[in-house]
């Protein structure tokens, strides 16, 4: 949109007429990050100074050996496994909210404003009221639900369950939504316009064009649920967590006999991520 | 039931809802039930924004706009969204989603008619292909009933895209250049399946075309736009060269249009004689 037409006499057409704008911004940006790193006391060059290199090496050198006793790998097999269910049912039920909540807050598919300038008050402020419910959701971090939950339900993984549910149903419906208002209005706007209803039109026409899109994403999620729900048993939601809590304490106090826990359940971490990477880029590629 | 299926008393309408850019300016018209009119003029003059209007896709600023005997924008927005599958509304562009494929595509006509559930299960196994292939027959592009849309031409979209309406059971239809995509040999097959569908169910057709001779030749009631006002609306016999000369010479540039240089009337107006059939 080019808004003053003086700006478009013919000498001046060859030149471009929003340069200002992105030096301007991009000047903005440096003078905001500046203050932000002294607020941060950011000094990267501490870390290498000969004292703190040298409590850093002795840190990272007693993390060898991990601990391989048969024993304790079935332990973390199982917890894994715990960990794994938990992120899978979170994600379950969130999505059971999170699918009709995107439905009713993308104004993708409203019809009270087809042909007008807005839409209908009613319909303008339920998917306003419902936007502010999914901000406070995305607010609480889902390690703090799981903190407030274990309170009501006690110790163990259906807290762990429900804090994935809350936080996720938050982030899930706004970016759903967010997916659905970026396809192309084109499509489904002519279904509306020949008198298809709002969830016809989402089959036929936003479904086919964000499907893979919407897959995913939340392909991703559930990989992010599985790291959330490692680090919630540290609260006492269930899983992993819970074995890195002590092992850490055990660690600080110097019990270390048989090789070091901590690096165990680390590496099981990364085996975790890893494969649900692998198992999210295979989804991916059968969706093309 | 009134006999008019639409009658436009100095219906305006503006751009977005805008007073002060009035895309359609004082139109008053009546339309018959079984009529077929085309609508011509330069790109800009407010053609799609007529159709539109006539869809119920825009709402006009002031007059007023009866469709079947109904004043739609003082019923309930459901009670309007009802009468809007009554009507079938063809876009110049096809709106068809890149990996949908053509059979899916074109039952999407039916959806008004169907339950969620008969959409739902239709997404899994397609309900009655035998209806989408009769829709695609009359454009000759019935064997590409199960090609996704992304691997068509340009002029195998537009056709599907006028398939969905035939598999439609609208009682109006509204065709907005259907021909933009074709050559002339299929510009005339095309056209020419549409008027014969839609004398077949006995249903008003309105079709915006740029191939003035083709429309003065098949329709028999043609409307002339400038400038969103209707210039002329005669029966195609008394349409004139002159009056064709009319709607498309050149006019002054106004202040809104500091594009003059760019006008995308301009490239289109050699078509005019390429296109004669």
């Amino acid at each position: 949109m080019i808004k003053n037409h003086q700006n478009l006499k013919p000498e001046n057409l060859h030149r471009d007429p929003t340069w200002r704008h992105r030096v301007s911004i991009s000047l903005l940006i440096i003078l905001t990050i500046y203050p932000l790193l002294t607020a941060t006391q950011f000094k990267p060059w501490a870390l290498f100074d000969y004292q703190s290199a040298q409590a850093t090496w002795q840190f990272l050198a007693s993390f060898v050996p991990p601990k391989t006793s048969l024993e304790f790998l079935v332990e973390l097999a199982k917890a894994a496994w715990l960990t794994i269910a938990i992120a899978t049912c979170g994600m379950f039920m969130s999505l059971l909210l999170a699918i009709p909540l995107a439905l009713i807050i993308t104004n993708h598919f409203s019809i009270s404003s087809l042909g007008k300038s807005r839409m209908a008050y009613f319909p303008f402020w339920v998917r306003q009221f419902l936007r502010w419910v999914l901000v406070i959701l995305r607010s609480i971090p889902e390690l703090v639900f799981a903190l407030l939950i274990v309170r009501i339900v006690g110790l163990g993984p259906t807290a762990g369950v429900l804090a994935i549910m809350l936080a996720y149903t938050g982030m899930l419906a706004k970016v759903y939504a967010e997916i659905l208002e970026s396809s192309d209005r084109h499509c489904s706007n002519t279904l509306l316009k020949n008198g298809v209803s709002r969830l016809h039109t989402f089959l036929y026409s936003a479904l086919p064009q964000c499907g893979p899109e919407l897959v995913s994403y939340t392909i991703y999620r559930w990989e992010c649920a599985i790291r959330s729900a490692s680090v919630m048993g540290m609260v006492g939601a269930g899983g992993l967590g819970q074995y890195l809590d002590g092992s850490i304490k055990m660690m600080a106090g110097g019990a270390m006999s048989t090789g070091n826990e901590v690096s165990t359940i680390l590496l099981v971490f990364v085996l975790l991520v890893a494969c649900a990477d692998y198992v999210s880029s295979w989804l991916r590629k059968s969706l093309e | 039931m009134s006999m008019f299926d639409y009658s436009l008393d100095h219906v305006s309408v503006g751009l977005n809802s805008d007073l002060n850019k009035l895309v359609l300016k004082d139109i008053s018209i009546e339309i018959k039930q079984g009529e077929q009119i085309a609508v011509i003029g330069k790109s800009g003059a407010g053609k799609t924004t007529f159709l539109e209007t006539l869809a119920l896709a825009n709402m006009p600023i002031s007059g007023q706009l009866k469709v079947l005997g109904y004043f739609p924008w003082r019923l309930s927005d459901l009670a309007r969204h009802k009468l809007r599958s009554s009507l079938f509304l063809t876009p110049q562009h096809p709106p068809l989603p890149p990996r949908q494929r053509v059979i899916t595509s074109v039952l999407s006509g039916c959806l008004p008619q169907w339950s969620l559930w008969k959409a739902l299960c239709s997404l899994f196994y397609p309900k009655d292909s035998a209806h989408a292939f009769a829709a695609l027959k009359p454009f000759v592009i019935e064997d590409k009933i199960f090609t996704r849309v992304d691997r068509l031409s340009g002029g195998e979209r537009q056709r599907v895209s006028l398939a969905r309406m035939l598999a439609s059971n609208a009682k109006i239809l509204l065709v907005d250049e259907p021909l933009s995509a074709l050559d002339p040999a299929l510009s005339n097959m095309v056209l020419n399946a549409i008027l014969q569908e839609a004398k077949k169910r006995n249903a008003t057709l309105i079709c915006s075309l740029h191939q003035t001779e083709l429309a003065c030749s098949v329709f028999p009631r043609i409307i002339g736009m400038l400038d969103g006002k209707i210039l002329f609306d005669l029966p195609k016999v008394e349409v004139t060269q002159d009056l064709i000369a009319l709607l498309y010479q050149q006019t002054p540039a106004q202040d809104d249009t500091a594009f003059a240089g760019f006008d995308i009337s301009q490239p289109k107006l050699p078509q005019l004689d390429g296109n004669l059939c």
